[in-house]
């Protein structure tokens, strides 16, 4: 095995003993569990309630895992100089990089698999039916974390843990914006209020483009060709901020 | 052949504040240590050991100068293979077993998993913590997580061995056994370069010592060399039975003079006066009991050039002002 992959194991053995990932899983279970008693109280749209919460549910912990542990995936090492016997080691800073990345990726598999797998017996249980639709929304939801995650990485190999948070939810926020604001400004006078929001939307990841939570909840799919190219932006999105990260890593002093 | 040479190695680490200068932590170090011998790197604290033996390993890139490590340069990714280090005060993932631990520094140095296993068993037994293979390293003492670094260093069975500080943490017997593991590890022709701030471990074990002060090094050399074995700084006398009070030939040589019941200790400032004590001791019909030269020691050495480097720095503040 590579160093990559001795690194990455390794980081996915940490979170498993890092009972926090445990908590989440079960969070997950009360939210779907919680989108079935909403359904109960509204006879009507019954089926689309539960779809809807149960997505919202894992997209919600799957993005909160990737901010939190993807800013501390090297901070970490650093603040409690864990790294000092680990880069004394034959492998390169930008291997140790991807080597946690993969780690915390194969954590979030895991993780969103079963909550997947809790929200597909649900809907199960409660005979809603199981839409292709959703399995895209979740396959996107998974490009969109591995995004965050790189996000919450390049900020945290120059910044501290907390300016870290603040850059990443930012950026998540407005990379979920974006596209609003650009319909929203695009008919508009101003040049300086277009050509900043034409930046922000090039510079930003077009996160809205990744979500379709939406119309899945509802059955209806996207074309294949739309899942490649979004899935695509987004893993280059996500390699792009790599590289950017282990390009700033190299230079460091611990 | 020289494992480790380092060339006019500076390190100024940025204040942190616009328009307030660097703090200068190396400032020109040169050092060679060769292969096969144990070289104590000896300084006070934040003299600049940790940072060098950082800028050694690539943890911390030097602002100017050269260091070469096994005849590639400093932080070399392939020539790590080649090298076990321990920092200064073990941080190690604690979520891991003792076990899983050395199990993972194995793999990383690119080691088999046969022979990972292997060296697990050893170095557990070799550092005495064959209990506690299955033990989370959160539960290990202080003492005991010294022990696992060191195991840690030299897993992949190196030829170059740097430690931060060894000896630190660990009980007498402890430090007994890191001494007799360094002495083994040069008997089996490795190289070891360690700092220390106790001058009695580099004393005993060391072939070579290099004195670093204020980031610059101020000596270095074989123990004895440096301490000049053959300066003797005093005597003491031990004898029996003679009168000491009042005789103005004994107080006019002794820094000295301990009288205790029928036994005497005498001090004498240099060896020259000894012939003439014993002479004296002689004619009053006393017994001569031992005669010890005191040598300078290290330590002597250490402080010396402490006191120095200490009277340096207000001088330059003083010229300073007054410019
Ligand atoms: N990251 C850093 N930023 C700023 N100054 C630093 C940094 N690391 C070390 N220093 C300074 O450099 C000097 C040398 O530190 P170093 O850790 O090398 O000393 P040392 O000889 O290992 O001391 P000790 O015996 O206490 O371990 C110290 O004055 C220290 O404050
Ligand atoms: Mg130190």
């Amino acid at each position: 095995m590579g160093a990559i992959g001795v690194i990455a194991v390794n980081a996915f053995r940490e979170s498993l003993r890092d009972k926090i990932l445990y908590n989440l899983v079960l969070f997950a279970g009360l939210l779907i569990g919680l989108s079935v008693l909403l359904a109960d109280l509204s006879i009507t749209e019954h089926h689309k309630v539960i779809a809807d919460m149960g997505l919202a549910a894992i997209n919600l912990i799957g993005v909160i895992i990737a901010m939190f542990v993807g800013i501390s995936l090297v901070n970490k090492e650093i603040e409690r100089r864990t790294i000092y016997t680990i880069m004394a080691r034959p492998i390169s800073r930008s291997f140790f990089i991807m080597g946690k990345y993969f780690g915390l990726t194969l954590t979030l598999l895991v993780n969103m698999s079963v909550m997947l797998a809790v929200f597909l017996l649900t809907l199960w249980l409660y005979h809603v039916p199981i839409e292709p639709s959703l399995f895209q929304a979740v396959q996107l939801m998974f490009v969109e974390i591995l995004v965050v995650t790189a996000i919450a990485l390049f900020f945290s190999t120059f910044t501290s843990s907390t300016l870290s948070a603040i850059f990443t939810l930012g950026l998540y926020v407005i990379g979920h914006l974006t596209a609003d604001l650009r319909a929203m400004v695009a008919n508009s006078e101003g040049v300086v209020g277009k050509a900043v929001v034409d930046l922000l939307y090039y510079l930003c990841p077009n996160l809205e483009m990744l979500n379709i939570k939406g119309q899945a909840a509802v059955g209806v799919s996207v074309a294949p060709e739309y899942m490649m190219l979004a899935s695509l932006y987004g893993l280059l999105y996500a390699g792009v901020l790599l590289t950017g990260a282990c390009l700033v890593f190299q230079r460091r002093d611990f | 052949m020289d494992d480790i040479v380092t060339e006019d190695l500076s390190k100024s680490y940025p204040s942190g504040w616009p328009g307030r200068p660097p703090f200068v932590a190396l400032d020109g170090l040169s050092l060679t240590v060769r292969r096969g011998e144990i070289f104590g790197f000896l300084g006070p604290n934040g003299a600049g050991k940790t940072t060098t033996l950082k800028i050694l390993l690539g943890l911390v890139r030097a602002t100017s100068g050269r260091a070469h490590l096994l005849g590639e340069p400093a932080g070399d990714v392939a020539t790590r293979r080649r090298i076990g280090f321990l920092p200064e005060s073990p941080y190690f993932y604690d979520y891991l077993t003792a076990e899983e631990f050395l199990g993972f520094y194995g793999e990383l140095a690119g080691l088999s998993r046969a022979v990972t296993t292997q060296r697990v068993d050893e170095l557990l037994q070799l550092v005495g913590l064959g209990e506690a293979r299955t033990r989370q390293l959160r539960k290990f003492s202080k003492g005991m997580l010294q022990r696992i670094g060191l195991a840690q260093a030299l897993i992949h069975d190196p030829e170059l061995v740097i430690l931060d500080e060894p000896m630190t943490g660990l009980d007498p017997v402890g430090r007994k056994q890191v001494r007799d593991l360094i002495l083994s590890l040069r008997d089996r022709g490795k190289t070891v370069f360690f700092s220390t701030h106790i001058l009695h471990d580099v004393e005993m074990i060391c072939d070579r010592v290099g004195i670093v002060m204020k980031g610059r090094l101020v000596a270095s050399g074989r123990v004895n060399e440096l301490v000049r074995q053959d300066h003797i700084q005093s005597v003491e006398i031990v004898c029996q039975h003679i009168k000491t009070e009042g005789n103005a030939l004994i107080h006019s040589l002794a820094t000295r003079v301990l009288q205790q019941g029928p036994q005497c200790l005498i001090v004498l400032p240099s060896p020259d006066a000894v012939d003439v004590l014993v002479g004296e001791i002689r004619r009053q019909g006393g017994r001569l009991l031992s005669v010890t030269p005191h040598k300078a020691s290290l330590e002597d050495l250490f402080f010396h050039e402490a006191a120095q480097a200490v009277s340096r720095v207000p001088a330059h503040v003083t010229s300073g002002r007054v410019s």
